[in-house]
């Protein structure tokens, strides 16, 4: 607390403004944390079915489809994270 | 006899774009359900929220179609390519998302909230509604499911 005055002190910025700046980098922290989990899901996701396209042509179809979805389920992830950051930081 | 190792930078993926079909899928059903949910958060936030779920439905219905369209073009050229343009298509259409919030945020008619829960509901929703049908005919493909 003593931390936070002697910042306040230091910036010369109003208590309520530091704490809204604070939410606003904390937010964006998160919402950076959220999109990272996603993006190594969807690498991991496409690197397979990359793999088994490319061992069974004939099966494309179906891992194309099942591959579309598993992406739009895991991005799903990352919007949720967009969506806590516009509704505390932005 | 030997085995050769598939090479992903060649097999290029010919045939019809199943992802294409299902995109078009999820955006015809997402128009069904837009009135739906633009009269909801109506409802509970007003007339911004009306605005703010229209905008979010359009949001969602784009980034499907862009996904569908980065899938589909570069399939026909690479499989390596189209693992490179899903990861990169990712971060653009995050990027995109992003933008497209950022510039509507201090317009009046913007209700955070209502596009926040737009966005979640209608992704995850459209989503679910879409496997009943894929996991149908994947499970059966003799049987053409009924049309909504």
């Amino acid at each position: 607390m003593e931390a936070f005055a002697n910042l306040v002190a230091a910036t010369g910025i109003d208590a309520d403004g530091l704490k809204a700046a604070e939410a606003a980098s904390s937010a964006g922290f998160a919402y950076g944390l959220a999109a990272i989990g996603p993006g190594i899901g969807i690498g991991y996701l496409v690197g397979k079915s990359v793999e088994a396209m490319a061992r069974q042509p004939e099966a494309a179809g179906m891992v194309r489809t099942t591959m579309f979805l598993g992406i739009a389920f895991t991005e799903a992830l990352a919007l949720i994270g967009f969506v806590v950051f516009i509704l505390i930081g932005l | 006899m030997t085995m050769t190792e598939p090479d992903p930078i060649t097999t290029v993926l010919s045939g019809p774009s199943t992802e294409a079909m299902v995109s078009k899928d999820i955006i015809r059903r997402g128009l069904i359900v837009a009135p739906l949910l633009i009269a909801v958060c109506g409802f509970i936030w007003g007339l911004n929220g009306a605005y703010s779920s229209a905008y979010g439905v359009a949001i969602v219905l784009l980034n499907f179609a862009l996904a569908a369209a980065i899938v589909a073009t570069t399939a026909r050229i690479s499989l390596g390519l189209m693992m490179g343009a899903v990861l990169f298509g990712y971060l653009v259409r995050l990027g995109l998302i992003f933008l497209a919030v950022l510039l509507v945020k201090d317009a009046g008619w913007i209700s955070l909230p209502a596009l926040g829960a737009t966005i979640i509901v209608t992704h995850l929703g459209l989503l679910v509604w879409e496997m009943k049908y894929v996991a149908l005919s994947l499970a059966h493909p003799g049987l053409k499911p009924a049309r909504p």
